[in-house]
């Protein structure tokens, strides 16, 4: 449907743009849920057109669709026939292994009239992959393959790049576009969507991504880097027992080798987040994640011995930062009722 | 056996014309789920259903030989709307087998974090989930008869929640075009902060450890906490009566509408908050102190209390094999032949459950589910229950007025009612509600006493708080103890997820992992016949039901059917799979699955 065209905003080079989301993934649901917390923007500044210079946007997205069933499919039979151009995919959940086993499914979405067997989600993928404008893997699982992937599992799960292959590009020459977290922080998810509909419109430059296929602006820096408890580490000073304000490093936190930005941005609002607010970093947003990181609660190897260094310097800076506090604590002595002003001024008019 | 009430007329099957009428998936719920439905036009009612959902991820099978310390972080992500209930309830597994007690402000904290969850959680469902099927715009596609008289009627709690009549409140649910839609959606935003602060992130927490919370507790969590507590407190006096006076509504507009989603009352509560004055997470005192908690377990046969000892609820737990994609595990090892008292542990319990997939075709006629059916052997009768968590607030609110139990001076139970007392808050005076044990379990009283219960969690809340702050003004601060993992251990974990009963089940052995089941709410709710023949709580909640919708099969948005099967809050991460009823031979209106893959 057409928007009336503005004479203060430039009309975006697309007019629609339609997200086909499919959660029907190994997944839980978690990043759709957590999309709904995000605020900057939230989902419905985007849908209802709240940003200025964005195309009007058709989410579709199974938990939050007025449609049902049929009314719902409609939309994927007709991206699939070309009939829903352009469109976004969002993938949430790990992409099973279909190919290891006889029969049978490990993630559907939606029958197959002909066969009266449900339509796996790898099936999905293929049919709408080379007709997508860009693909966006949205928290861990469907970007690297996350909890479902981990050691032993019976499922052979993995991520959207694993199944499409790394290399893979869009029809507009798109790579994967991978926002992790576990579940995916939610003003990192909307933000990324932002800038895609910024592209789309003709309005940003190709999106930035690292080698992990990660926005640059979002998974630029370490837990550790954006900590405000990095300052205990710098100072040796380590917590021994959960619920200390101190640095977690000795009791399980991953921060000094986990990107994300979480502990910058907080969860929602800034509030919450991980070890800034006493949860150790488990590195949920990390290709390596969970297994590399188990069992979640020993002191990461690797901290033993920089903990250890930092430890001598830490206690020495500590000692020397507590003398200066204890001094920049008292007021300077000029500070009195006393009947002489012994501030240096010398008065002479009174 | 027959497990819907008499007073659904049972007529002459063998002269219905079935159409056939499928929704997959079904939307505005968590998961994948399918349902598959032979409706008769005819005499206006569903007479079969099946069920399925499409996921398989096999937790059980990924949890053997991890460090049962990490138990909590991982079963968090089976659910993306409830793992912190997830967590939490493992948290509370893990410190029965690690023998540790949390520090009491530890316990505050969890369950301020609980509390805001549901507070959130049943707040998005309730009214930007479910609401969508009472809006205007769906109203109005499938029973235009009842717009027009919500356009005329005026809403007796006007006063308290400023709409004038029952189609003001439709509109203002329309999908983020409606006023109370959007507002609903901010406010979930805000409990999401609450909940941030206890517990870290929504909806995987950071902060829960086995032993206690890493959150740091000082005046200002509590006061952040506090401030937007009092702005729910003050939301929920519009948001009961808004609900009343739809509810009520539908019951006047659509005579008969109490028949929708009805059936025996058969309700499993399991309990939620614990006291840290009376809990020690022995087995031992387990049905002690589950009698403590500020949700009362308790399971309701027939409007009656069985049982409120979380003892007698852990034995009688059996989990069956229905018509799954799963073998049988009688030849495996049993891991706990007897409980902590010296009871007789059942081969079918959860900590005797080895899962073993066998993926194959569905077939409606034979395998056609990931999930098993959960059941509750009532020692009385002999009968292997089919309960329902009715989506959790109703089963909550009965176990709790019925046990009489609670006592808070903001929430009281009387054994016939529950009372919620709320404040003053900085636009309305003091308010009390009364839930009263309603004549159905069916789907306007599951979708009322949510409501209801969203005002019970901002209760709770406000004492909660209050404890808190009071251990920290006495100067225990502490929120964690230490603890060691034994070599050999088992425990249990019982909380109420949002949508109902939830339990996790550890065997440790040589420090590790030996066996891990969790049976959260949907497989209660969703499941299939089981080998007895007993077919689960969608089926008789949604067989049988009215249609009451205008829409004949050519246009038939199947409402009634949807708004049964979202009362129920199904939530497919869990696993959802459900068959009921014979094949029959049937007019194929939409899609020819059964056809092609069912029985003829």
């Amino acid at each position: 449907m057409a928007e009336k065209v503005s004479s203060i905003t430039k009309a975006p080079a697309v007019s629609d743009v339609h997200i086909l989301w499919i959660t029907a993934g190994l997944s839980c649901d978690g990043d759709s849920v957590s999309v709904t917390a995000a605020e900057q923007p939230s989902i419905e500044d985007v849908l209802l057109g709240a940003i200025p210079g964005l195309p009007k946007v058709h989410l579709h997205n199974p938990v939050l669709a007025y449609e049902n069933g049929d009314e719902f499919m409609k939309f994927f039979y007709e991206a699939e026939k070309g009939l829903l151009e352009p469109f976004v995919l969002v993938v949430e959940g790990s992409i099973p292994n279909e190919s290891i086993k006889k029969e049978g499914y490990w993630a559907a979405m939606g029958t197959n009239p002909d066969t009266g067997q449900p339509i796996t989600t790898c099936e999905w993928i293929d049919r709408l992959a080379p007709k997508a404008l860009a693909i966006i893997g949205a928290g861990t699982c469907a970007t690297y393959g996350g909890i479902h992937a981990m050691a032993g599992n019976p499922t052979g799960a993995m991520g959207l790049a694993d199944y499409l292959g790394w290399d893979w590009r869009s029809k507009a020459g798109l790579p994967i576009v991978n926002v992790p977290g576990c579940p995916v922080q939610p003003d990192n998810f909307m933000e990324t969507v932002l800038y895609l509909l910024y592209q789309v419109a003709g309005l940003a430059p190709m999106i930035p991504l690292d080698k992990q296929l990660r926005p640059t602006w979002l998974f630029g820096k370490t837990v550790h880097e954006g900590c405000d408890r990095g300052s205990y580490y710098e100072q040796g000073d380590f917590a021994t027992h959960y619920g200390s304000s101190k640095c977690l490093v000795k009791l399980g936190c991953w921060g000094p080798v986990v990107d994300c930005n979480v502990t910058k941005r907080g969860w929602m609002r800034g509030i919450g987040g991980c070890p800034n607010v006493g949860g150790i970093c488990i590195g949920c947003t990390m290709p390596g994640f969970p297994d590399k990181f188990m069992p979640f609660m020993d002191e990461p190897p690797g901290a033993k011995l920089s903990s250890n260094i930092i430890g001598t310097y830490g206690r020495f800076i500590r000692t020397m930062r507590s003398i200066t506090n204890t001094t920049v604590n008292k007021e300077p002595k000029w500070r009195h009722r006393g009947r002489a002003l012994t501030t240096g001024y010398q008065p002479t008019s009174y | 056996m027959a497990t819907y009430p008499e007073t659904i007329p049972e007529t002459d099957k063998s002269k219905r014309k079935l159409v056939e009428m499928n929704w997959d998936p079904i939307t505005r719920i968590v998961g994948s789920l399918g349902i598959f439905t032979k409706i008769d036009f005819a005499n206006r009612e569903v007479a079969e259903c099946y069920s399925t959902s499409s996921i398989f991820r096999g937790y059980s099978i990924f949890m053997k030989g991890k460090d049962p310390r990490d138990a909590h972080f991982i079963t968090s992500r089976i659910c993306g709307i409830c793992g912190d209930n997830h967590a939490t309830c493992a948290v509370y597994a893990q410190n029965m087998a690690f023998g540790v007690k949390p520090p009491p402000l530890a316990e505050w904290i969890i369950n301020l974090g609980e509390a805001a969850e549901y507070m959130f959680d049943h707040n998005i469902f309730q009214d930007n989930l479910v609401g969508v099927d009472f809006c205007e715009q769906m109203v109005k596609e499938t029973n235009p008869g009842v717009w027009a008289k919500a356009q005329s009627t005026k809403c007796p709690n006007s006063d308290k929640h400023g709409y004038s009549t029952i189609a003001d409140i439709m509109t203002a649910l329309n999908p983020f075009t409606g006023g109370f839609y959007r507002e609903t959606l901010a406010m979930s935003r805000m409990t999401r902060e609450m909940f941030c602060l206890m517990e870290g992130r929504h909806v995987h927490p950071s902060t829960l450890y086995p032993g206690g919370v890493g959150t740091v507790a000082t005046i200002q969590l509590f006061t952040d906490y506090l401030v937007r507590l009092m702005k729910y407190v003050e939301f929920m006096k519009k948001v009961v009566p808004l609900h009343d006076d739809l509810f009520d509504f539908f019951y006047e507009a659509i005579p008969g509408y109490e028949k929708v989603g009805l059936r025996r009352t058969l309700l499993a509560c399991w309990g939620s908050y614990n006291d840290p004055d009376s809990c020690d997470y022995t087995y031992k005192n387990m049905a002690e102190w589950g009698r403590k908690m500020f949700v009362t377990p308790g399971i309701v046969v027939d409007g009656k209390l069985v049982t409120n000892s979380l003892v007698d609820i852990n034995l009688n737990i059996r989990i069956l094999l229905g018509s799954s994609y799963y073998d049988d595990w009688q030849t495996a090892e049993t891991f706990v032949a007897r409980d902590p008292l010296g009871n007789p542990v059942d081969k079918n319990h959860p900590w005797n459950q080895t899962t073993i997939p066998r993926p194959q075709k569905r077939n409606f006629g034979g395998n056609y589910t990931w999930v098993m059916s959960p059941r509750w052997y009532d020692q009385r009768t002999g009968d292997h229950l089919a309960l329902d968590t009715g989506g959790g607030p109703i089963a909550r609110l009965w176990s709790t007025a019925l046990s009489g139990l609670v006592d808070i001076g903001y929430v009281k139970a009387t054994g016939h009612s529950v009372k919620i007392n709320l404040p003053k808050t900085a636009l309305k005076p003091e308010v009390e509600f009364e839930w009263k044990i309603p004549q159905w379990s069916n789907t306007l009283e599951r979708d009322r006493a949510r409501t209801y219960f969203q005002a019970y969690a901002a209760a709770t809340a406000l004492h909660f708080v209050e404890k808190a702050l009071a251990e920290l003004n006495a100067g225990r601060t502490s929120t964690w103890t230490d603890f060691k993992v034994p070599e050999e251990a088992i425990g249990c974990g019982f909380h109420e997820a949002v949508r109902g009963v939830l339990s996790h089940h550890v065997v440790i052995r040589e420090g590790k992992i030996a066996n891990y089941h969790p049976y959260p709410p949907t497989p209660w709710n969703a499941n299939p016949r089981d080998i007895y023949g007993t077919p689960g709580p969608y089926e008789d909640a949604v067989q049988n039901t009215p249609i009451f919708e205008d829409n004949g099969p050519e246009n038939f948005k199947g409402i009634d059917i949807m708004r049964t099967v979202r009362s129920f809050d199904p939530c497919l991460p869990c696993g959802v799979h459900m068959y009921v009823g014979d094949g029959k031979t049937i007019e194929v209106k939409h899609s020819p699955m059964f056809g092609a893959a069912g029985p003829e």
